[in-house]
């Protein structure tokens, strides 16, 4: 299918190049339903992704401060508390039961909904068709799907939240045997099938997206534009709808396996169970919960390259733009984007070194999965190459570009600690594993989402996010960061687990009171400085200095060439033609050379 | 940077879709792939689970029976005509598709015909199965059936049995559906107005993998 067939009927979208006539791009008729809601436009798509994604990260991160009040005032009461949680905070004290659910759910929530649904959704519905030139994706209404699969699967998560017997709460990697038994678990009760049901949809939804965008990407890219001229935004975003679309069918078949032993009284993955609660020994034999360890890491592994692959491609792009040089080692990004996604489905085990795995097997384990390092260390090279002797602006996505790469080094050193499986067996389940995986995916890939929304924000809305509360926004976060999750690395090393919601009876930990107080503080001030870039990101959709270029950042790649507010179908006209990569920065001494802009006599072919 | 490009024809150079793929087949094929993964998750944990038991049913007793007649003399026979039945409809696809290339719409009507009888034939083979197997005291949680050497056996023979079986059925059924409504536009002249009939090899490609899916199903449940 050709480009021009994407859409129906463009041509009559095509208007206008002027600013100040851009209204005329929507002059023909669409109602509100079809142009804001169920719409076909890769651009709206990928709005509504990211706004889902807001709402969603609101909520998580709220959950987090809730429960980090906990952690860190484990002897006084919030009042208000019980206002909002009801039964679940008598007396403004969380129970226990609601601690569990608010983690499982914080953790549900983010990895999933935000750094997956919305870090990918947005970005590869924005990215895909602006970057490699094409008028949509290659099925506008598998796409449209795509969102609504999403949408579903979070109304039925979020109404979890308002159920009797609450939230699913045996911890976002709903392990069985808990998950699997009503009787062990206020929240393996109806909560533990909402889950399950919204995880459904969500990997449905994940499938359409990435079946689209994997087409896209390989079938609609303009002329000129081949697979070694694509911003390196778009190879990141296909590997991530590759490992998506091979990883999440395995969850499902887990999830299937999960709901037949939660309600048709099989044994997969039960086995000699005696429930304390109820006083009664369960007849399931022969199942086995490693099992279903094997099936939920051999997603949750390929998931967390999920989330961190795209917020390398925007950061590689925007640092690249921003320092005013190229990419440095093109092919190289390329190569150890590659190769982690291939280790990434062969590593999955090093979650699971204590839960009885052979030792001989964990010590492939362990191999494999230090070899991440090497993609992972060349990245990291690559990235401070390319600032190194640049002509740095420190615009704000620009500064988390470069805080992404200072997290993501802090991060991912301490990885190399737990993915030895002799470590592992002190470092396990205990804080130290909580500040690992929070920096190098969690605040790693926000930085990575803020990056790229501070930087393509002018071309999705046409008006710039205020600057000054951007750097606020930016200083707080990086330094609340580091402050937040340093000092859990001390709390892990000296054995204090995770999953627990007080404690000051272990005379071994009650020693870090005032450090898990001093946790929680920075926790709240960084949680409100989120809220003021929600409030920066709604305010300027509607308020924001408007702009007035086309290319305000002086970039190469196509979504630049478009109207300051495309309609659907992106470009006026014809799509131009591409005849260089998009790193040509500083070349020549030129400061920079669109894609689209023919080699000159004297150059020689990317 | 340089960069190697081929000889002739630059497929990867954009502008074009790389090997002459519609963007729906090449979706399709991926689909496939991560349809593979779901069922190969799922055999996979039936061979772990088989593999951590100390013993397992003899597919060739449970499997023993034919509608009216009984108990047959050799065993299989019913199981080994569903999967004929699978694998005829899938000869009458390929004819379906070799049909369509040549936009014959009376042939394509013809050989679509066919394919959905079979997959219907299969699909009450299947439901003839279950209802038998479920008559005999087996069904999910419950597993009538000794192991081979002679011991109790647990029910994750049949528990897994009829998830994977029942999965697959699914997917058949799923099959069904769609070739009805490439009979349903084909019949309508949809493929002769549009001038091709990419759908149905669509539909193909999907309906080969169930039947695929099948040979790997039947082989773990029926013969090892």
């Amino acid at each position: 299918m050709s480009n021009e067939l994407a859409i129906h009927g463009q041509g009559e979208t095509m208007v206008s190049h002027d600013a100040h006539h851009e209204h005329d791009l929507h002059h023909h008729k669409q109602s509100f339903i079809t142009k804001y809601v169920f719409s076909q436009d890769h651009k709206t798509i990928c709005k509504q992704f990211l706004i889902t994604g807001i709402i969603w990260a609101m909520i998580g991160g709220l959950m987090s401060v809730i429960f980090r009040l906990q952690l860190g005032y484990p002897d006084s009461t919030f009042p208000w508390l019980e206002d909002i949680l009801g039964k679940w905070a008598k007396g403004g004290k969380l129970t226990p039961e609601a601690y569990y659910a608010l983690v499982t759910m914080h953790g549900t929530i983010l990895v999933f909904f935000v750094l997956t649904g919305g870090l990918s959704g947005t970005f590869a519905n924005f990215l895909i068709p602006l970057q490699i030139g094409a008028r949509d994706m290659a099925s506008p209404f598998l796409n449209m799907l795509s969102y609504w699969f999403f949408w579903l699967g979070s109304v039925v998560l979020l109404s979890s939240l308002f159920i009797e017997t609450g939230p699913a709460s045996g911890g976002w990697t709903i392990y069985p045997p808990l998950s699997a038994l009503g009787d062990a678990n206020l929240g393996s009760q109806a909560g533990m099938d909402f889950w399950i049901v919204g995880m459904a949809l969500f990997v449905i939804s994940s499938l359409l997206g990435g079946l689209n965008y994997i087409t896209t990407i390989l079938n609609m890219r303009t002329k000129g534009m081949s697979m070694t001229r694509l911003p390196l935004t778009i190879w990141a975003l296909l590997f991530t709808a590759i490992l998506g679309v091979l990883s999440f069918p395995v969850l499902l078949s887990g999830l299937i396996l999960l709901m037949f032993d939660r309600h048709f009284g099989t044994s997969f993955f039960l086995s000699d169970i005696f429930i304390t609660a109820t006083q009664t020994a369960l007849p399931n034999e022969g199942g086995s919960p490693i099992l279903f360890q094997h099936l939920f890491w051999f997603l949750g592994h390929p998931e967390v390259y999920i989330i961190i692959l795209p917020a390398m491609g925007l950061v590689s792009e925007v640092m690249a733009i921003n320092a005013r040089k190229p990419i440095f080692g093109y092919m190289a990004m390329v190569g150890s984007l590659f190769a982690i996604t291939i280790l990434a489905f062969l590593v999955w085990a090093h979650h699971m070194f204590v839960t009885g795995l052979n030792p001989f097997l964990g010590s492939v384990f362990v191999l494999l999965t230090l070899l991440i390092a090497v993609p992972s260390a060349i990245k990291v090279f690559n990235w401070l190459t390319t600032l190194w002797r640049g002509n740095l602006r420190f615009t704000p996505g620009m500064l988390f570009a470069i805080g992404f790469v200072s997290i993501f080094i802090s991060g991912g050193l301490t990885g190399i600690f737990i993915g030895n499986s002799t470590l592992d067996i002190h470092l396990h389940d205990t804080y130290f594993m909580i500040a690992h995986f929070h920096l190098v995916m969690g605040v790693a890939a926000f930085f990575g989402m803020f990056c790229g929304v501070y930087h393509w924000f002018p071309k999705m809305f046409g008006r710039y996010m205020n600057n000054t509360m951007a750097y606020i926004h930016f200083w707080v976060t990086l330094a609340g960061a580091y402050l937040i999750f340093w000092p859990m690395h001390y709390e892990g090393l000296a054995g204090m687990p995770r999953r627990y919601m007080d404690y000051s009876g272990w005379s071994s930990f009650n020693k870090f009171a005032g450090l898990n107080q001093f946790i929680t503080d920075v926790a709240l001030i960084v949680f409100a400085v989120q809220l003021m870039f929600v409030f920066n990101f709604f305010y300027s959709i509607f308020k924001g200095r408007k702009v007035t270029t086309k290319n305000p950042w002086g970039a190469n790649t196509l979504e630049w060439t478009t109207p300051i507010r495309p309609g659907h179908g992106n470009w006026v006209g014809e799509i131009p033609e591409v005849y260089r990569w998009a790193y040509d920065y500083g070349k020549d001494g030129k400061d920079f050379i669109p894609q689209t802009e023919p080699l000159g006599a004297d150059e020689q072919h990317h | 940077m340089a960069q190697a490009v081929p000889a002739g024809q630059k497929w990867w150079s954009g502008g074009k879709s790389p090997f002459h793929v519609e963007y729906g087949k090449l979706m399709m094929w991926f689909f496939l792939m991560s349809d593979a993964f779901t069922f190969g998750a799922l055999l996979i944990s039936y061979g772990t689970i088989r593999m951590s038991s100390n013993a397992w049913p003899n597919p060739n007793e449970v499997f023993k029976t034919f509608p009216i007649i009984g108990e047959m003399p050799v065993p299989l026979a019913f199981v080994s005509l569903m999967t004929f039945i699978l694998i005829m409809s899938s000869v009458t696809m390929v004819l379906a598709v070799g049909a369509g290339h040549n936009n014959d719409r009376k042939a394509v009507l013809k050989w679509l015909f066919w394919t959905i009888i079979g997959g219907l034939a299969f699909l009450s083979c299947q439901a003839w199965e279950w209802t038998h197997l479920h008559m005999e005291g087996a069904w999910w949680g419950r597993n009538p059936f000794m192991n081979i050497d002679g011991t109790q056996s647990s029910s994750n023979f049949t528990n897994f049995f009829f998830t994977i079986t029942g999965f697959h059925g699914f997917h058949v059924f799923s099959g069904v559906i769609v070739n009805i409504i490439m009979f349903i536009m084909t019949w309508k002249g949809t493929f002769e107005r549009k001038g091709h009939y990419l759908m149905i090899e669509k539909a193909g490609l999907y309906w080969h993998f169930v039947d695929l899916v099948w040979v790997f199903v039947f082989t773990c449940f029926y013969l090892l």
